[in-house]
């Protein structure tokens, strides 16, 4: 019992920072962002370049991977989504965006990286081995860093003046406006942070799990389902999504072992009965 | 455009499917141009049903479930129970139509963003179902489906036995056009009826409609329901054509396809999602003598049209479209104003 709940907070905290960027990008700009799991296998092969093949310090790929991100966040939102967001007549034109984009995401990582599943070296060996419990280090160190990011994010979001800028702007953006906030800025910088937290999952994970070309479409759905579950635009909700879904995740796969492989099957139902009880997540506002 | 010049270019754009196609491919013995337009016509009806739902003010991303749901009840039909195809056409419609109402009245209680992530995940969930169903055979599928039979009435031959045709593909090219030729004579008179006016008014504010008297719940499970359907027939043709059916046939990545196709034809028009389907099936065949890099050009090409049509091909305007809304274009002018403040407020919220 005690393995399973470590690996569902291990999970958890990964998915939350997944469900951060997310939820984020969706509060200030009322954007779903398809390209959110394309982003992550992004993060991750930037990742596995700089640290799997030229074995530069694991720190150094992952602040590598967070620096790549959150400028291709920043040109992402100023050169295509400001556009359209301007133009359209229809608040939904976005969503046909965020795919070409992901389609897009998809095809550079094709090029640049190949098909083949990629991994790294482990960046610390050796495994944890308690009565109850065991877990490999790196693992351990991954979930301390997802928890410090996630910690971090929240205070920055809290107590910075972009932080707050940006909570007014999910608020009320023609009230921050009024107030002088500088939106378009705002809404470049959260747009940067989203996708600097997709990465910086990728580029953790890839020393556990690697990383394939193919993966962003599940992981953008995994993220789906936390924002659903937490309720969207909220950085709480995006939190207790995380952890829930990797809970459940971790739970099903043991408890449901030998029914074959229906954990997310199970999943789901259980969300669309949640979500017929409550229509906009444990923590959403009424329609986002 | 009048009345009967909208019927007459509808007369001739079927005469030109149904003629001048076949014509032009017997003249250029490019046979395989069959298969990619049964392909578009298809997709242009399971693409229908998105736009229904995209008529009443919600984002479906998930009706690859029911292509994928009416393909398999039409194959277990076919193969299990030995029903004639076009017996189970109608059939796998009308199951996804009783499975839509059922999961829809839950879910179409969401709106917005919410609704969208629901129906991709109900995608997946399609999927997963699929591959652990028992009678779904698996991730190995049902395959061998027999073609569709002879229909007959008083001995004579209505539709010949499509195994014993010299040439299926032109077969079912002609009953996918059909089938199209169909659906969108419905959908336009749908729209222009009184329940597409009222479901008009559930796009613009379900609250307003609501303390009107629309009855909301009722309009849009209907609206949900139709929209199935025709995912359902669409899945179950595919299904006949490609005599086989897996758990990958309809994915995450088609149902984004099919709202891709309306988007991009325009989601005020309804012939929008047909010559959507028809671009982005053409350019991506197109694109395919590139290799490599057809996805790179792709995206690029749909990042572009957004950047500089944000509201579908079919905005454009060129003379001789049908224009949708040329009955009244002052109160068309007032709707997109007021679509677009309820747009903004929403985004202020």
């Amino acid at each position: 019992m005690e393995q399973v709940i470590a690996n569902g907070l291990y999970l958890g905290a990964q998915y939350a920072l997944i469900a951060l960027g997310l939820t984020l990008i969706f509060a200030l700009m009322n954007v779903l962002n398809f390209a959110h799991g394309q982003m992550y296998v992004l993060g991750g092969f930037v990742t596995y370049t700089i640290y799997g093949r030229l074995g530069l310090p694991f720190p150094v790929a992952l602040a590598a991977s967070c620096v790549t991100l959150g400028v291709v966040g920043a040109l992402i939102e100023k050169f295509l989504f400001r556009p359209v967001v301007r133009r359209s007549e229809r608040e939904e034109s976005t969503m046909l965006l965020a795919a070409a984009v992901a389609f897009f995401l998809d095809a550079v990582i094709l090029l640049l990286f190949g098909e083949k599943q990629r991994g790294v070296p482990k960046i610390v060996n050796g495994v944890f081995v308690s009565d109850q419990l065991i877990m490999p280090y790196d693992r351990i160190v991954v979930g301390v860093v997802a928890i410090a990011m996630i910690a971090a994010f929240v205070l920055y979001m809290q107590y910075s003046r972009p932080g707050r800028a940006m909570r007014a702007l999910a608020q009320d953006r023609t009230a921050a406006q009024l107030m002088g906030v500088n939106v378009d800025r705002y809404s470049m910088i959260g747009f940067a942070l989203g996708a600097l937290l997709a990465g910086a999952v990728g580029s953790l994970l890839v020393t556990i799990t690697g990383v394939n070309s193919g993966i962003g479409g599940p992981i953008s759905i995994k993220a789906f389902l936390m924002v659903m579950i937490g309720g969207a635009g909220v950085v709480g909700g995006a939190i207790a999504g995380g952890f829930i879904l990797g809970m459940m995740e971790s739970v099903g796969l043991t408890v449901l072992r030998e029914y074959g492989d229906i954990t997310y099957l199970v999943i789901f139902a259980l969300l669309m009965v949640f979500l017929s009880i409550r229509p906009n997540g444990l923590m959403g506002k009424p329609w986002g | 455009m009048t009345a009967t010049a909208k019927l007459f270019a509808s007369a001739a754009l079927l005469l030109l499917l149904l003629v001048g196609v076949p014509l032009f491919i017997n003249a250029t013995g490019r046979s395989d141009l069959y298969y990619t337009l049964t392909s578009v016509a298809l997709l242009s009806i399971i693409s229908a049903g998105v736009w229904i739902t995209f008529y009443i003010g919600r984002i479906n991303i998930g009706q690859g479930a029911y292509a994928l749901m009416g393909g398999y009840v039409s194959a277990i039909l076919v193969m299990e129970y030995g029903v004639s195809f076009w017996v189970t056409l109608p059939l796998a419609g009308l199951f996804c139509m009783a499975a839509s109402v059922l999961i829809g009245l839950p879910i179409l209680r969401l709106r917005g963003v919410y609704f969208a992530m629901v129906t991709l995940v109900l995608t997946e969930v399609a999927r997963l179902l699929a591959l652990a169903l028992p009678i779904t055979n698996g991730a190995k599928g049902i395959v061998s489906i027999p073609q569709p039979g002879r229909i007959g009435l008083f001995g004579l031959t209505i539709v010949p036995d499509f195994a014993t045709l010299a040439n299926p593909r032109f077969a079912f090219y002609v009953v996918s056009v059909l089938l199209m030729a169909l659906c969108f004579a419905a959908l336009y008179r749908l729209k222009n009826s009184r329940i597409g006016q009222l479901c008009q008014s559930l796009q613009q504010n379900e609250e307003l409609a609501s303390s009107i008297g629309v009855n909301i719940t009722y309009l849009r499970v209907l609206a949900y329901a139709i929209s199935s359907f025709l995912g359902g027939v669409g899945g179950a043709m595919f299904a006949a054509i490609s005599q086989s059916i897996y758990p990958s046939s309809f994915t995450v990545a088609d149902s984004i396809n099919f709202m891709l196709n309306c988007f991009l034809g325009g989601l005020g028009y309804v012939f929008g999602p047909m010559l959507g389907t028809f671009v982005l099936y053409f350019g991506w065949d197109l694109l395919f003598q590139t290799g490599e890099f057809q996805l790179l050009i792709f995206s690029t090409i749909l990042i572009a049209l957004m950047l500089l049509l944000p509201n579908g091909l079919l905005s454009l305007r060129l003379s001789g479209r049908p224009k949708a809304t040329a009955a009244a274009p002052p109160a068309h002018r007032q709707e997109e104003a007021q679509a677009r403040s309820t747009a903004a407020g929403r985004a202020s919220s």
